[in-house]
């Protein structure tokens, strides 16, 4: 009695379906493990509320406050925390803790992995926006849009801004050699550009050149730029680095990082740990 | 009837950089059975069974496993195939009950984890995080994991190096059972010795990448060079035939032997024979 493939014989779950499921366990771990919401969630939150409080003082020309000015470059490096750095320190304890052999070992689907991962650092990525909107909303007296082109301008920036982020955090996850470094390999990087970004240091106009134009290379000076022609005003501009908004040049760099991370994801992926042989 | 075995090994062979982890090895293993895969750390055990998974690339020899070369195996392969990895540190954040749902999901026609959960005897433990389960406990929901999909064929690897032997006989319990009632072939690495001739219908005693003994505990207690040792109060010898030998001194003390005892050499006896000569 040889077993053949039985007419009626359930078939294989699809990859999509997989994905989901996936996402739902990737979220509901991401919020158990305390690190990972106090580093990747909680820190941006943090970072906007005690530097909101402690500049204060209105930028000649407008009406807008230090704190104000903030809130939207924050926005901008909440998403790079939620989607580089947490999947690439996630991507590289998966790798080390068994999580990728076990999965290896399994009829999944690679797609469903990322399928899920991806979707897991979305529906954080809004999480964070949200809290980071009502934080700048509450106590710094952000005004919303009602402007729906500005929504739309804010979308565009929001989709590609993490799309670039994830795909370059997937891509960082395999720099790391373990878990335990990823956490500094992943982090490193991403204070630095927040600096040379013009979120922690603001203006950004007032940045020196050399660091500037470092940072002008990056993805996350872009989305920032993005964010803040949403939420403030054009009296603002003078203190941008150019005075427009550029739409166009931050919409060429996000999706020119979008391709280059998925070229270095297809490229170097890697699904063992490089000390495993 | 000729059965294709259900792993069929040829003149497998790995190296890393200089070193020589498999040497050329055979090894077949039929339907229904249990196979102990025993040998010493380094001896080439992993490399082995990490080839046959899949999941780990040959330099040569051929390669079959359920019909199919590991290496260009497809998911409906993966679907037949169950693995119980060396301890791992994943799924810590989970609930047994979750993690054993989740992994159900990727399998066409998965057992009940419910059901499941209570064959690996961690009920109790449903609802526990698997960052708070013991070792045993842990080692118990990767082996529910390897077989939540009803594979044909389970390869564990060390499934009980840590464990209590308290902890190990029950484990062991619950692999007879899978052996004995639901007819899954099973491969297993193991270093210890007690864990092959419990488990195992046959033992494959591999050294230096090879293997240098093939057969059931029984057989290869008896293929031994060692040979039974006689002791009594004033002296001691060894014998192929101890009832002739008891029998003589029997009627040379003219009754009772005082302090008799006859040991038949153990499998260790025959397995440190076998690593002492093949290393």
């Amino acid at each position: 009695m040889t077993s053949t493939v039985l007419p009626g014989t359930p078939r294989r779950p699809s990859a999509a379906r997989l994905g989901l499921h996936r996402a739902a366990i990737e979220v509901k771990s991401f919020f158990r493990e305390r690190d990972a919401v106090a580093f990747t969630f909680a820190m941006p939150v943090v970072i906007l509320a005690l530097l909101g409080a402690i500049f204060d003082g209105v930028y000649p020309g407008s009406d807008v406050t230090s704190a104000q000015y903030l809130a939207p470059s924050m926005i901008a490096a909440g998403v790079a925390s939620t989607t580089f750095i947490n999947l690439g320190t996630g991507i590289a304890a998966d790798r080390d803790d068994g999580t990728l052999h076990r999965l290896r070992g399994v009829p999944m689907p690679p797609s469903a992995y990322f399928i899920g991962k991806i979707l897991m650092a979305l529906v954080i990525t809004v999480g964070e926006t949200v809290a980071l909107l009502g934080i700048a909303v509450v106590a710094f007296d952000l005004s919303l849009p009602t402007d729906p082109e500005r929504w739309l301008t804010f979308g565009w920036v929001f989709l590609l801004g993490a799309t670039a982020c994830a795909l370059t955090g997937i891509a960082a996850s395999g720099l790391a050699g373990s878990a335990r470094s990823a956490g500094a390999v992943m982090n490193l990087p991403y204070l630095v550009l927040a600096f040379i970004s013009g979120v922690f240091y603001t203006p950004v106009g007032q940045l020196p050149e050399p660091l500037l134009t470092a940072g002008s290379l990056f993805p996350l000076k872009w989305m920032a730029q993005g964010f803040r022609s949403v939420f403030l005003p054009d009296s603002i501009l003078p203190q941008e680095v150019v005075p427009s908004w550029e739409h166009g040049r931050i919409a060429l760099v996000l999706a020119a990082w979008c391709i280059g991370g998925m070229v270095l994801c297809l490229t170097t992926f890697r699904w063992r740990s490089r000390r495993s042989r | 009837m000729t059965a294709t075995p259900t792993v069929r090994v040829r003149g497998l062979r790995r190296t890393y950089g200089d070193i020589v982890a498999v040497a050329g090895l055979d090894l077949d293993v039929g339907a229904g059975e249990v196979v102990a895969l025993l040998g010493p750390n380094g001896a080439g055990k992993t490399t082995t069974i990490e080839i046959l998974e899949g999941h780990r690339r040959r330099d040569a020899g051929e390669v079959s496993v359920l019909g199919h070369d590991p290496s260009r195996a497809d998911l409906d392969w993966r679907v037949r195939v169950g693995i119980v990895a060396q301890a791992s540190g994943d799924l810590g954040e989970l609930t047994v009950r979750e993690a054993l749902s989740h992994f159900a999901r990727y399998y066409p026609r998965p057992r009940d984890p419910e059901q499941l959960t209570e064959l690996v005897g961690l009920t109790a433990k449903a609802t526990a995080r698997v960052r708070t389960l013991s070792g045993g406990q842990r080692r118990r929901l990767d082996v529910a994991l390897g077989i939540v999909g009803r594979p044909r064929l389970l390869f564990l690897d060390e499934p009980t190096t840590g464990f209590d032997p308290q902890a190990r006989r029950r484990f062991w319990d619950l692999i007879r059972q899978l052996a004995g009632t639901e007819g899954c072939t099973i491969l297993l690495n193991t270093h210890y010795l007690q864990e092959a001739e419990a488990l195992a219908d046959r033992v494959a005693v591999i050294v230096g990448g090879r293997i240098v003994a093939d057969a059931t505990p029984t057989a290869l207690v008896g293929r031994t060079a060692a040979r039974t040792v006689v002791r009594w109060a004033d002296g001691r010898q060894e014998t192929d035939d101890p009832a002739a030998l008891i029998a003589a001194l029997t009627g040379r003390y003219g009754g009772t032997v005082p302090e008799l005892t006859v040991s038949r050499p153990s499998l260790e006896d025959v397995y440190l024979d076998l690593i002492g000569d093949a290393s």
